[in-house]
């Protein structure tokens, strides 16, 4: 048995070894076909069947209807806004008046700090009898897009004359002083672009900044030094100065502090590493400079070095909507290209007018802006020292700012601590002041504290009471 | 629907080319001729670079006379057109003390609150004197004034929710109130063809965002059942929220939404549903309430009502209707409400006094006059361009038709013609409207009389015959018919 198979497996070896060492039985091309080529080539063959076969993958099966019908009752999704506790149930006090410097607030009467009414502008005559002429010639709406017949006559003086107030070629007015920021950003910065801005911009400017989806790189607020730094950054960074859009956002007056922004410190930054700037001056349109022409006319910076200036018109004054301004070029590109401007209905004809009348009055009575400086100043003496609180805002702002001394460690608290301040000094002295309220959507990293909007139309009387009640809530709270 | 018919469709793509190759040459010339004028800003970017500006410097520009038309008087059904002139063919245009007065077909006025009314203008004078023009603050520190609960209560019970709350524009209602209401890991189911500010406001929430085909409500379906199936791209989670979001009348086509069969669907998959009446409140509706009454949807159905009072009241601002738990989330975390200026408060007292005429609580029936006026104008301007041979879009009942222009150049020779016989119209193209569907928009409001309607139709057709926009004449009646008549007879 074994020497049979011990035969064979001879057999087989000698006529493997018989092929491989056959003689030459045919020259192709020089080659001499040897029976070790022919095994070779089979070889060969084999490999390459099996390369092209596709590997092996387990079939991939799409659900089945069944099982989407599964999935779908099974989804359960979160309520769509969560729970309220008690204390999101407050109400904000009602006002039964106009919002001068005393208004009726639930039934008694108060002293106003919560309206941003600089000029004192609310209830003044002349302003009220334009505003009635135009209702009655207007209506009250403008029902209509800029573009579609909303252009009204009081729309294109507005313009003419807010350019003519602050010097520059020519304005852009918009229906509401939030939308002024977050349609202006996004029409100038695209993706691809740089923003520099302060971190202590407020929410409009950071929802602008977000919808542009530019690269947005942020500084320290009101901090040059760390301007100077990041714009250095991100200049020696950038490859392609010719096609990279650049600009530094910030506000003439941050709502969020008080503070105001160094102009001209700023302005010879972006001249050295040639940014574009957007500034803000929905707070200092009317209360900084000379003439109330903001912030420019204060640090004695020529307007045309300004590349846009934004403000709102809800502030000093006492109307509503916003404009921007700028250069030729900028004005025009918004006209088609500004998302608030081009889909939505235009500023109400009355508001319009309102603004003419207020930027007359302010070019025919600049000694309110010195009524408003003393009472900023008597207020911000009076209350240098509250216990517990300190004034963190900048001399001259008419946003007084002041934030508890020491911080207990937590936002929630901090805002307990306040607004029982804020509520105490209302019922018990009947003076309105306001703390500073944070959406959760807000990503302003600045503390919170309490506000108090001064108006060249208080009186002193207004203000000592103001201080003295602060100074006793805050001594009966904090301590 | 739009039936774009082939030879029309050619002749626009070769339009548009011819224009874009003028603009080509047009800019190299320029390129040449003004590289030698020194730029003052040197080392910057210009604002616009290469083709982004194209369309507005080489093909808006021609026509910028027919937009943005300045007027002098209310919008109300006619009014003073202020004549422009350019020096500097159409580059730059120039006011002139010349006004004419035209029908106005354009603003959207549809219950004819837009100029002084009897009722409302008094009384709105009455707040101007005892509240002044603003409020100069934000709802929650002191901007918060009677008129504003007041109106409140009375949006939320006549749209039929329990609670509701004020904005003062509508833009800003929907650009703020999205991203309270969803963040990331949520997902907006949007119409196709969804307002910008409602684009704007999902694109701010940092959402996911998926579009489904305009009013059709089996894609709808299918869209929903492989998102949900399929959970968050890339981990497969399951989302959080879902929110479909579609408007009642869409402003550019005219058409009703397809409410209760898109309600039933997000009911069954247990999604939650947005509404955005803007057009629609007010305008159509027996007494005014908008598509949920003319559907016959139950207002419960839907969980966020939003609208308006820019079209209807003859006012400024927007709403936000939904159940009280809702709304007082909003109060808490929206940032239009605790950002930015209330709203003023005769703009206000104008919408209060704008519901109680609709409502008939000023002890006339002005309202439902006006109602039944708008349905009525509405119904026969559309038939009276239909049997012109027009071709007109929208659905019966929405006081929104558009007329089909489809050809670049016959949008600024309608628009002209039109106005040189005192008739004001809208003409609406790119970027607003997909590039070969241009259009002219007729806004019917009830402040047009019957005579107003005829002189306009007659003034469209005769403009229509001379531009040749009447793309689907129709058929005079066959003798075969007239001899039916005489048998039945």
């Amino acid at each position: 048995m074994a020497s049979e198979i011990m035969n064979a497996t001879a057999n087989a070896l000698v006529w493997i070894s018989c092929t491989f060492d056959a003689p030459t039985r045919a020259v192709v091309f020089g080659v001499p076909i040897d029976g070790h080529l022919v095994v070779e080539v089979l070889l060969v063959v084999v490999i390459l069947f099996q390369l092209t076969r596709k590997s092996y993958k387990p079939p991939k099966k799409p659900l089945s209807e069944k099982e989407i019908d599964e999935l779908c009752d099974d989804w359960v999704p979160d309520p769509l806004t969560p729970q309220i506790s008690e204390e999101m149930m407050v109400e904000p006090p009602t006002l039964e008046s106009a919002a001068g410097p005393h208004a009726i607030v639930d039934g008694k009467e108060v002293v106003n700090f919560a309206s941003a009414n600089y000029l004192g502008l609310i209830g003044n005559e002349n302003i009220t009898d334009s505003c009635a002429g135009a209702l009655e010639k207007y209506g009250v709406g403008s029902c209509g897009p800029r573009g579609f017949y909303g252009t009204i006559d009081v729309h294109l003086d507005c313009e003419a004359k807010i350019a003519k107030f602050l010097g520059t070629p020519d304005s852009i007015l918009y229906s509401y002083g939030i939308s002024t920021i977050f349609s202006v950003i996004p029409a100038f910065c695209k993706k691809g672009d740089i923003i520099v801005a302060d971190e202590g911009v407020h929410w409009a400017v950071q929802n602008g900044l977000y919808l542009s989806r530019s690269t947005v790189v942020y500084f320290k607020h009101n901090d040059m030094k760390s301007l100077e730094a990041t714009l250095e950054k991100v200049t020696s960074r950038s490859k392609h100065p010719e096609k990279v859009r650049r600009y530094i956002v910030s506000e003439a007056i941050y709502q969020n502090s008080g503070q105001i922004a160094p102009l001209d410190e700023i302005v010879r930054l972006k001249e050295k590493y040639r940014f574009r700037i957007i500034l803000d001056e929905s707070h200092s349109f009317g209360v900084l400079g000379n003439s109330g022409r903001g912030l420019a006319e204060y640090c004695g910076v020529p307007i045309e070095k300004i590349d846009i200036i934004t403000a709102g018109m809800g502030n000093a004054l006492a109307t509503d909507g916003g404009f921007c301004t700028g250069s030729m070029r900028v004005v025009d590109h918004q006209r088609l290209s500004s998302s608030g401007y081009v889909f939505s209905a235009s500023l109400p004809p009355y508001l319009a007018s309102a603004a003419i009348a207020a930027v007359n009055y302010l070019e025919a009575n600049s000694s309110v802006l010195s009524d408003l400086r003393a009472n900023i100043a008597t207020l911000l003496n009076e209350l240098s020292n509250v216990p517990g609180l300190v004034v963190t805002s900048h001399l001259l702002s008419p946003i007084i700012f002041l934030k508890l001394k020491k911080s207990t460690g937590s936002d929630k608290t901090d805002m307990h601590l306040l607004d029982s301040i804020a509520n105490q000094v209302l019922k018990e002295d009947s003076v309105l002041i306001v703390t500073t309220k944070r959406s959760n959507l807000d990503k302003c990293p600045l503390p919170i504290g309490l506000r108090l909007f001064v108006s060249a139309s208080h009186s002193e009387a207004d203000l000592l009471k103001a201080a003295a009640s602060l100074k006793r809530v805050a001594s009966l709270v904090l301590s | 629907m739009v039936r774009l018919p082939y030879l029309t469709a050619l002749t626009t793509l070769l339009s548009y080319g011819i224009l874009f190759v003028f603009g080509q040459l047009r800019d190299l010339f320029r390129k040449f001729l003004d590289s030698s004028k020194s730029n003052d800003l040197q080392g910057y970017a210009p604002i616009c670079l290469g083709l982004e500006d194209f369309y507005t410097r080489r093909l808006y520009l021609r026509i910028q006379d027919c937009f943005g038309r300045p007027i002098s008087s209310a919008p109300d059904a006619w009014f003073d057109v202020v004549e422009r002139y350019s020096n500097d063919n159409n580059k730059t245009l120039q006011r002139t003390e010349k006004t004419s007065k035209c029908l106005n077909l354009g603003a959207y006025n549809y219950l004819g609150f837009a100029a002084a009314d009897e009722y409302c203008t008094p009384r709105v004078i009455q707040t101007l004197k005892e509240y002044s023009v603003s409020t100069c603050s934000v709802r929650v520190d002191g901007g918060t004034t009677k008129l504003h609960n007041e109106l409140e209560e009375l949006v939320a019970r006549f749209v039929g929710k329990p609670a509701a709350i004020l904005f003062g524009m509508g833009y800003v209602t929907n650009s703020a109130i999205i991203p309270a209401l969803v963040s990331k890991g949520s997902l907006i189911i949007s119409d196709s063809l969804n307002h910008n500010s409602i684009v704007n406001g999902a694109r701010g929430s940092g959402a996911t965002v998926r579009v489904f085909q305009h009013n059709s409500p089996s894609h709808l379906e299918d869209l929903l059942r492989e998102q949900i199936a399929h959970g968050q791209p890339r981990t497969h989670r399951p989302w959080k929220k879902i929110v479909v979001i579609i408007e009642g009348i869409y402003s550019m086509e005219g058409e009703l939404c397809n409410l209760p069969e898109i309600i039933a669907v997000c009911k069954k998959y247990k999604v939650y549903t947005y509404l955005d009446e803007a057009h629609s409140i007010g305008a159509v509706g027996k007494t005014g309430k908008g598509v949920c009454e003319l559907l016959g949807v139950d207002p419960t159905d839907i969980d966020i009502m939003m609208g308006t009072f820019t079209k209807s009241f003859g006012s400024c601002g927007g709403y936000i209707a939904a159940s009280k738990e809702i709304i007082q989330h909003l109060k808490q975390t929206c940032p239009a409400h605790l950002y930015a200026t209330s709203m003023s408060p005769p703009a206000v007292q104008q919408v209060i006094s704008a519901l109680q005429v609709i409502l008939g609580e000023d002890g006339t029936n002005r309202g439902a006059k006006k109602l039944a006026q708008i349905r009525e104008n509405s119904n026969f301007f559309r038939s009276e361009l239909q049997k012109m041979g027009f071709e007109v879009l929208g659905d019966n009942d929405s006081p929104v038709m558009p007329i089909m222009l489809y050809n670049p150049a016959k949008i600024p020779a309608f628009s002209r013609e039109c106005l040189n016989q005192n008739v004001a119209v809208v003409t609406v193209a790119f970027p607003a409207t997909p590039l070969l569907l241009a259009r002219a928009r007729i806004c019917i409001s009830a402040a047009h009389t019957r005579e107003d309607l005829i002189k306009g139709l007659e003034v469209i057709s005769k403009v229509g015959d001379l531009v040749g926009i009447k793309y689907f004449p129709v058929e005079p009646l066959k003798p075969q018919k007239v001899i039916e008549l005489k048998k039945i007879e």
